[in-house]
């Protein structure tokens, strides 16, 4: 089970993320993760919106570059170890993450992290057969 | 008192200038005509033979020669004598789209080295001095050029070539040098290392020849100032031999032509026209001593004036004013040549749009090159890495067809102006 989520390219210049979170507001588009990537000069956004296709649509109609990526949303449980054990199964299987963050929020004592592989499906396999669960998009209240 | 490399020459009156000037020509004409098709065919098309010029008043009639000939050219096609002649290729640098070779016997070379020398000794040089040239040695005239020169001139030559601060510093307090021969902004540069190491005084330079780019009057004062010489500006391209084609003398006025080698013109570069002494426009030159690569009207596309008011160093050669301009879009960037259009091509094969802008800007005297590129969806990635990826090689394909680095800057889409009709690529920050 994947969740989609959107990367935007940002230029590094005043005001970008400001603009984006603008359009987003004005378009009653709620964030539940987010995280930015950057070198000295530009930068990806990661979102993960409750509406990924509005968002979407709406972004690319106010001109900004995007690609809609799925990514896997792990429970991690909220303890000392928790994402150690996670990362732990992970390496086991021999998958290499590209980047992953964390969801805002927790519930029931688990916080949720958004992991990207190459392989999704993959990923969502290992984690299952070693009794990690994977949150699925309404979970995070995604429409 | 003034010192000459070939005092005959470099003093003479003008009468003896335009008799040594008609007789080349002519000669010159008749050995193009006869040697290269290329030239001839041009000579054709515009009705003239070589009968039809007798006298440098004749100059006008022969077509113009211009970088595109030169690339259409390429290699062999504007070569006039049996290449086993030859002797040495130069090349301006690294730029594959726009590569211009020029050969040499060894006549040609013999003669661009007594031009550089004259420059050498104009500046001060004789056979006791010490001339440290840090100029590219290799494919670009700089270095050899200048090496050349110097050893006509029997200084004590120190082959340097460009970078190694450090060991040009060691070279230049061990062995003290004291002519320097380098850019402007190289040697701008080694002023503020030594300030900074603190080696001025055990710093012997008297004088510098620096050209292959732009230099302010304000440039030079800081170079003199800093290194407590007197910097002299020198002239060339490859395409008429190298470095040497004009030097400055003590006045510091205007570059003397040598005109026994180069018969030069000052063109309308929009109508081809040649226009009276003393105007503003493109510098047009004829090569009349050269045997392998004899360029006739070759058009440099650098705007300036001519003057031939007498000089105070006695040399009576015509003196052109420091470029101020080009009538094309050619950047001289850390004394490369670069086109905005050969940076397109590289835009346009790694698969970025043609809407870009460059930035040229000198820091600490030294010429930096960004180029503008806007993202694409084609090339964009949730992953940083792949972009970063893509980035670096788009700085290595710019690298490769420009022969330096370039920075890239990636830029949101539609971000960079497009203005209606002709678009502004080049923004030249650079106070020159």
């Amino acid at each position: 089970m994947t969740i989609p989520q959107i990367s935007v390219f940002l230029e590094n210049k005043a005001g970008q993320l400001a603009d984006i979170t603008h359009i987003l507001s004005e378009n009653q588009v709620n964030m539940r993760a987010l995280n930015i990537a950057e070198t000295a000069d530009y930068g990806v956004l990661r979102l993960i919106v409750d509406d990924a296709s509005k968002a979407s649509a709406i972004l690319l109609e106010h001109g900004f570059i995007l690609t809609m990526t799925p990514v896997v949303g792990v429970a991690v449980p909220d303890t000392p170890g928790g994402l150690s054990k996670v990362l732990g199964v992970i390496s086991d299987a021999e998958m290499d993450v590209e980047y992953m963050y964390s969801v805002f929020g927790q519930k029931d004592g688990q916080a949720c992290m958004i992991f990207r592989v190459a392989d999704t499906d993959g990923l969502a396999a290992v984690l299952d057969k070693a009794g990690i669960g994977t949150i699925g998009g309404e979970d995070l209240g995604l429409h | 008192m003034e010192r000459y490399y070939q005092k005959e020459i470099e003093t003479a009156d003008r009468e003896q200038i335009l008799a040594w000037q008609n007789e080349r020509l002519v000669k010159q004409v008749r050995h193009v005509w006869d040697n290269v098709p290329y030239y001839r065919k041009k000579m054709e098309e515009k009705g003239v033979a070589p009968e039809d010029i007798q006298s440098v008043e004749d100059l006008h009639k022969l077509p113009f020669l211009t970088k595109d000939d030169l690339r259409e050219a390429y290699p062999y096609g504007l070569l006039a004598t049996p290449l086993k002649n030859c002797v040495r290729i130069q090349s301006t640098s690294g730029t594959t789209g726009r590569r211009v070779v020029a050969f040499y016997t060894q006549h040609d070379i013999d003669l661009w080295e007594d031009c550089c020398a004259r420059a050498i000794t104009a500046a001060g040089g004789t056979d006791g001095d010490v001339c440290h040239v840090c100029y590219g040695y290799g494919l670009f005239t700089g270095g050899p050029g200048l090496n050349g020169g110097s050893h006509k001139v029997g200084c004590l030559t120190l082959p340097m070539s460009s970078g190694n601060t450090d060991r040009q510093l060691q070279f230049m307090v061990d062995l003290e040098a004291t002519i320097l021969c380098c850019t402007p902004s190289y040697a701008a540069f080694l002023a503020e290392s030594i300030h900074e190491r603190g080696l001025r005084d055990k710093i012997k330079l008297k004088a510098g020849i620096f050209g292959a780019e732009a230099w302010s009057e304000e440039m030079r004062q800081d170079i003199q100032d800093k290194l407590c010489i007197k910097a002299y500006d020198i002239y060339g391209l490859t395409e008429t031999s190298g470095p040497g084609v004009a030097f400055e003398c003590s006045e510091q006025t205007g570059m003397h032509i040598n005109e026994d080698h180069f018969i030069a013109e000052i063109i309308d570069p929009d109508t081809g026209e040649v226009l009276p002494e003393g105007s503003k426009g493109e510098l047009v030159f004829t090569a009349i001593t050269k045997e392998a690569f004899p360029l006739l009207r070759y058009r440099t596309r650098d705007i300036c004036i001519l003057s031939r008011e007498k000089c105070s160093c006695g040399r009576t050669h015509v003196k052109m004013s420091k470029p101020m301009g080009r009538s094309d879009d050619m950047l001289i960037v850390k004394g490369v040549n670069v086109f905005p259009s050969q940076i397109e091509t590289v835009l346009l094969e790694q698969g970025y749009p043609a809407n870009y802008q460059i930035i040229v800007d000198r820091v600490n005297n030294s010429d930096t090159i960004e180029v503008m590129v806007e993202m694409t969806p084609e090339n964009f990635s949730d992953n940083l890495g792949k972009i970063t990826e893509m980035e670096k090689g788009l700085v290595s394909a710019l690298k490769a067809m420009l022969g330096i680095y370039a920075k890239v800057h990636l830029v949101a889409p539609k971000s960079i102006t497009r203005s209606e009709g002709k678009a502004v690529r080049v923004i030249d920050k650079r106070k020159i």
